[in-house]
C-alpha cells in the first residue's frame, strides 16, 4: 500500500484527546487532540518555548499526561507496558546521547533490553540505511555530529518503531550535515512507510519534510494542516 | 599546668575544652586579619559543641546505671537521627529520608547485632553505646556519600537515561552504572581508613583505650575489629540504599522523576 492509500483511508496511528501536561501550576501542554495518520510525516512547529518538546514527550511517555491521554491503534497508550509502548513509539532526540563504546553496541542496545541479539547483518544493514557503512565497529566518541545523529537513528529503527518521533534531530547540525540527516529521514518514511512526528523550528524545513504541520503557541495547538497552508507558501 | 590548678576531673574538663576553645578562636581571628569570616560560625559551633557533647556526657553519666537493654533505644534513636540528617543529602529525590533510615538501620544494625552475639562487641553500655554510634555514624556518611553521588549522576546524565528509557530499556539498568560508581565512591572513605589505620592516623577508640590503660596490643587489634566492622555496615548500608533509591528516581510509568527543574 502506498503513502498515498494509507493517508487517504485515514487509519490512525496515533490520536491524542485533550492532552495535557500541568507542571507545577504551569499548564506546559494544554489541550490537545490530533490525529497522526499512518505512515505520514507529521511536523509540529512553533517558538522556543511554546511546548513541542513538552508534547513530543507526551507521546512515548517519558513524561505522564495530567489530561487526556493518546491512543495507540486505537488503544489507551496506559494499557501497554511502558517499555512496549516505547518499543513500538521510538524517538530521536536533538543530542544523540551515544552510549560509551563502538557503534554497533549502540544499534544492538533496543533489542537486547527485551532479550534479543541484533545480528551482525542487521546492524550492517541498519548502518547501510543511514548512510555509514563500515561503521560498526567504529567507536562513537570519534564521529562527527552528523554520523553520531545517524547512530541514533539506527539504534532508535532497530526496535523497529511503528512510530518514530524526532525532536529537532537537524538542528544541532550543520547546513550540508543537516541536508543529509533530512534526505535520510525523508527517504526512511517513504521506503518504509514509518510514521513520524517531527518538532522543529525550522519552518522551511517543515515545508520540505512534512505532509501535514501543527503550529503551537504557549502550550496549544492553534493551526493544523497543509504546510503551505500553515506555514504560508 | 592546669592540673596543679585544678583538682576535680569536672573542672580540670572545663578548664581544658576552654583553653582549646581560645586556641580555636585565635585561629578564627588571624583568618580575620585576612579577611576570612567564620567568627559567628565558628562561635556558634564550638558554643553547640560543647552543650551537645556535655549533655551527651551527662545522659552517658546517667545511662552506665541503667540496665543494659536501654541502649537499644539510644541506638534505635540515634539510627532516626542519622537517617534524616543524610537524607538532606539527597533532597529532591522522594523518600530519601525512609530509604536513608532503613538502609542505616539494616546496615548498622545487623553489623551491630551479629558481632554483639559473638561476643566481638560487649553488651555493656559503655562498650556498646560509643562503639554502635561509631558505626552507625559512618553509616551514615557513607549512606549520604552514596545518595549524594547517585543525585549528581543522575542528573548529569538525565539525557542517556531518558534515551535508554525511550529505547525501551528498564528503568533500574538505565542506572546501573551510576548506582555503581556511588556505592564504589561512598566507601572510599571507609577503605582508605583501613589502609592508612596506625599510619596516618591513630583512631579515638584506640586512643581512649590506651588512656584507660588498656593493653597497646589489644586496643590496636580492636580498633582493627572496629574499623573492619564500619567498613562492613557502611558497605551493606550503601549498597542498601543505592538500591532503593534507584526505585524513587522513577515514576511507576517508568518515567525519570529525579530531574534538576523538579
Ligand atoms: N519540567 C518542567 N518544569 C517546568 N516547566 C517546564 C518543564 N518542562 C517544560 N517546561 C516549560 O514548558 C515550556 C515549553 O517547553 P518545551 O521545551 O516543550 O518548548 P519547546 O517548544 O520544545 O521549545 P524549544 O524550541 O526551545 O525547544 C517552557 O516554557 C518550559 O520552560
Ligand atoms: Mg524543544
Amino acid at each position: 500500500m502506498s503513502i498515498a492509500q494509507q493517508t487517504a483511508t485515514g487509519a490512525v496511528a496515533l490520536r491524542t484527546e485533550h492532552l495535557g501536561r500541568r507542571v507545577a501550576d504551569v499548564s506546559v501542554v494544554t489541550d490537545i487532540s490530533l490525529d497522526v495518520y499512518h505512515g505520514e510525516m507529521l511536523g509540529i512547529v512553533g517558538a522556543s518555548g511554546s511546548g513541542k518538546s513538552s508534547l513530543l514527550r507526551l507521546l512515548n511517555r517519558l513524561d505522564e499526561p495530567t489530561s487526556g491521554t493518546v491512543f495507540l491503534d486505537g488503544q489507551d497508550y496506559r494499557q501497554f507496558s511502558p517499555r512496549e509502548l516505547r518499543r513500538r513509539v521510538g524517538m530521536v532526540t536533538q543530542r544523540p546521547f551515544l552510549f560509551p563504546g563502538k557503534v554497533a553496541g549502540n544499534v544492538r542496545f533496543g533489542p537486547s533490553q527485551r532479550g534479543e541479539v541484533l545480528a551482525d547483518e542487521d546492524i550492517a544493514r541498519l548502518l547501510e540505511r543511514v548512510g555509514l557503512p563500515g561503521f560498526t565497529a567504529r567507536e562513537v566518541t570519534n564521529l562527527s555530529g552528523g554520523e553520531q545523529q545517524r547512530v541514533s537513528l539506527a539504534r532508535a529503527l532497530a526496535n523497529r518503531p511503528e512510530i518514530l518521533l524526532l525532536d529537532e534531530p537537524t538542528s544541532a547540525l550543520d547546513e550540508q550535515a543537516k541536508m543529509g540527516v533530512e534526505q535520510l529521514i525523508c527517504s526512511l518514511v517513504k521506503d518504509t512507510s514509518l510514521t513520524c512526528v517531527m518538532v522543529t523550528h525550522d519552518r522551511d524545513q517543515a515545508r520540505r519534510m512534512c505532509d501535514r504541520v501543527a503550529l503551537m503557541e504557549a502550550g496549544r495547538l492553534i493551526q493544523y494542516g497543509k504546510p503551505a497552508e500553515v506555514l504560508g507558501a | 599546668m592546669l592540673k596543679s590548678l585544678f583538682h576535680t576531673q569536672l573542672t580540670l574538663g572545663f578548664a581544658q575544652a576552654g583553653i582549646a576553645s581560645v586556641l580555636a578562636l585565635a585561629v578564627v581571628l588571624l583568618a580575620r586579619r585576612r579577611n576570612i569570616h567564620l567568627e559567628s560560625d565558628a562561635a556558634i559551633a564550638l558554643l553547640r559543641g560543647i552543650v551537645q557533647i556535655v549533655a551527651v556526657g551527662s545522659i552517658l553519666a546517667l545511662l552506665l546505671k541503667s540496665p543494659r537493654w536501654t541502649s537499644v533505644f539510644l541506638l534505635t534513636g540515634m539510627v532516626l537521627a542519622a537517617g534524616s540528617i543524610s537524607a538532606r543529602r539527597a533532597k529532591n529525590i522522594p523518600g530519601a529520608r525512609k530509604v536513608s533510615t532503613y538502609s542505616i538501620a539494616a546496615g548498622a544494625g545487623l553489623v551491630t547485632a551479629i558481632m554483639t552475639w559473638a561476643g566481638v562487641i560487649d553488651t555493656a553500655i559503655t562498650s556498646l553505646i560509643p562503639v554502635g554510634s561509631m558505626i552507625i555514624a559512618n553509616a551514615m556518611n557513607t549512606n549520604g556519600l552514596a545518595l549524594n553521588r547517585f543525585r549528581s549522576e543522575v542528573l548529569a546524565h538525565a539525557g542517556e537515561i531518558e534515551t535508554a528509557l525511550a529505547l525501551g530499556a528498564a528503568p533500574e539498568h538505565t542506572v546501573a552504572s551510576y548506582a555503581e560508581s556511588s556505592i564504589h565512591a561512598s566507601l572510599i572513605p571507609a577503605i582508605d581508613n583501613l589502609r592508612s589505620l596506625g599510619i596516618v592516623w591513630i583512631p579515638g577508640l584506640m586512643t581512649g583505650m590506651l588512656l584507660s590503660g588498656a593493653d597497646p596490643l589489644y586496643a590496636a587489634i580492636y580498633q582493627f575489629v572496629v574499623i573492619a566492622m564500619i567498613l562492613a555496615s557502611s558497605g551493606l548500608t550503601s549498597l542498601l540504599s543505592t538500591m532503593m533509591i534507584r526505585n524513587h528516581a522513577f515514576s511507576p510509568a517508568e518515567q525519570l522523576v529525579l530531574k534538576s527543574s523538579g
